[in-house]
């Protein structure tokens, strides 16, 4: 019994390990990946400095973002501005928590499920953070005593209200299909035939409305550099500008992950295991928002907003039904 | 004392210090602070009681959604400091009724084995068994609820309308 219990204590120990380390080492080589392709689409270098195709360049960026000093703005409310990017960072890094990397392996006669958490309300726990994330970024803004970092934190928020919606109801005909919202059974459920494949509509608002979560290019309103300086980290500095930027980083893998988990089968595909499919599902992901970010220029403010109300959530909402009729006559 | 009701009393001091911090804050953007503490303290004690569903709802709609509402507000229309003043005499007597109202309530409940009751069995249902149940045997209350929120939706509508249509009178 108590044995039971310390092995299972220990299990979950090694999976937190395992997947927190893998979400940060993907999230600086991320940044290096980001660096090199951007610039090759904009027909430069990137990094090449340190080490052989500046690959050592993530560490000596974290290396100089840890050494450098701390500042807090005159005036900041010095809490909050504390908390804000820490805010950022834990919850993005959370998200994983609930998305299934492999299907569930057998040691010793036990079986050990490949999930941190696999939680009936899997999907609602994942809305539960992303709507927490905001708090970084609208906190971040206006603790900073900043008016740029203030706007870009409103714009934050703002946002955010406008995409979650369409990011909620563009999932609904995926949970229809499953009958489940755990991540377990979505996977589970696209044994035959990927989500994408069905529901290619759900597909595109889902993508669309998490790039806006993801505040990058382009709909990277509460940050645009050319009007607010940085946005909502402006003042931020050293490590604390670091977890903003970590944050930001995860964030992707994990929209990766989620795109993967509900429309691209998840860990499912032929011949290599499991787990490679799913990293391989996530870098595709990845490489993709960051060719968009290469490509588009961004939107106007007022433009964002039409598009989330006006065609985001109304195509979502017409999906719903469609998919609720077909699904009772097939 | 098992691990689940220590975690419980955990729970609850944190919740209730952080509604007593956000009740007592005079800056609005702190009290929100608190007051979203406060809600995610409440989501952990529904996830102990085993209703993880109503634990993600309260995170989404109350912290997540609300409190962000108000943030926003408050960050757009920020506030001139307050002298040192409490709350005037005339806001007291419905704080207290309704706080009143809600010990009594509370105090009457506490006196029933609430574990078998159906409000417990249906918080703890899994999310399918929930929905059948809200959907199909109260839809006439999840109706009206949506139609109260339709007037609302409209009544803001018509009030920026007419505001807009003043400030352009104004603007010449």
């Amino acid at each position: 019994m108590v044995l039971d219990w310390l092995l299972g204590m220990i299990v979950l120990l090694v999976k937190l390990g395992l997947i927190l380390g893998a979400l940060l080492f993907g999230a600086a080589y991320l940044v290096w990946a980001e660096r090199k392709f951007l610039a090759r689409l904009q027909i430069r270098l990137g990094p090449n400095r340190a080490g052989k195709f500046g690959l050592l360049q993530p560490i000596a960026d974290a290396m100089k973002m840890l050494t450098k000093e701390d500042l807090v703005p005159d005036g900041a409310d010095t809490f909050v501005f504390k908390l804000a990017p820490v805010v950022v960072a834990v919850t993005a890094m959370l998200m994983f928590a609930v998305v299934p990397v492999a299907p569930d392996l057998v040691l010793f006669g036990r079986s050990i499920p490949m999930v941190i958490a696999d939680l009936n309300v899997g999907l609602l726990f994942i809305f539960a953070l992303s709507s927490l994330g905001v708090y970084g970024v609208a906190l971040g803004g206006w603790a900073s005593n900043s008016k740029f970092a203030l706007l870009g934190g409103i714009r934050g928020a703002a946002q955010m209200i406008s995409y979650e919606l369409a990011l909620g109801l563009s999932l609904v005909p995926v949970v229809m299909l499953a009958g489940s919202m755990s991540l377990t059974e979505i996977v589970a459920a696209q044994e035959r035939v990927p989500f994408i494949i069905l529901q290619p509509i759900s597909f595109a608002i889902f993508v669309i409305s998490a790039m806006a979560e993801s505040k990058r290019i382009p709909f990277d309103l509460p940050e645009a550099e050319n009007e607010l300086g940085a946005g909502f980290h402006t003042e931020y500095s050293g490590m604390r500008f670091g977890l903003f930027f970590i944050g930001e980083y995860v964030h992707i893998q994990v929209l990766g992950a989620l795109t993967a988990v509900f429309f691209l089968g998840g860990w499912r595909g032929p011949l290599l295991p499991p787990v490679i499919w799913l990293v391989l599902k996530i870098i595709f992901v990845a490489l993709i928002m960051i060719w968009i970010r290469g490509t588009l220029p961004r939107l106007r403010y007022d433009q964002l907003m039409a598009l989330g109300w006006k065609v985001l959530i109304p195509a979502a909402l017409v999906n719903i039904v469609l998919t609720g009729v077909l699904i009772l006559l097939v | 004392m098992t691990v689940y009701s220590l975690l419980f009393y955990l729970l609850s001091l944190l919740t209730l210090a952080a509604t007593a911090m956000a009740v007592t804050r005079r800056h609005m953007v702190h009290a929100v602070l608190y007051l979203v503490l406060s809600f995610f303290g409440t989501a952990l004690l529904f996830y102990l009681l085993g209703a993880p569903l109503l634990a993600a709802l309260e995170v989404i709609i109350y912290a997540g959604a609300i409190m962000v509402l108000f943030l926003f507000i408050i960050m757009m229309i920020r506030v001139e400091k307050e002298d040192d003043r409490f709350f005037p005499f005339l806001q007291w007597w419905p704080a207290l009724l309704i706080s009143g109202g809600f010990l009594a309530g509370l105090l009457a409940l506490s006196r029933e084995d609430l574990v078998r009751q159906p409000g417990m069995t249906v918080a703890q249902a899994l999310p399918q068994v929930f929905g059948i149940h809200l959907f199909r045997d109260h839809w006439l209350a999840i109706e009206i609820a949506s139609l109260l929120l339709l007037i609302a939706l409209v009544g803001v509508l018509h009030l920026s309308r007419r505001r807009r249509a003043d400030a352009i009178e104004e603007a010449p």
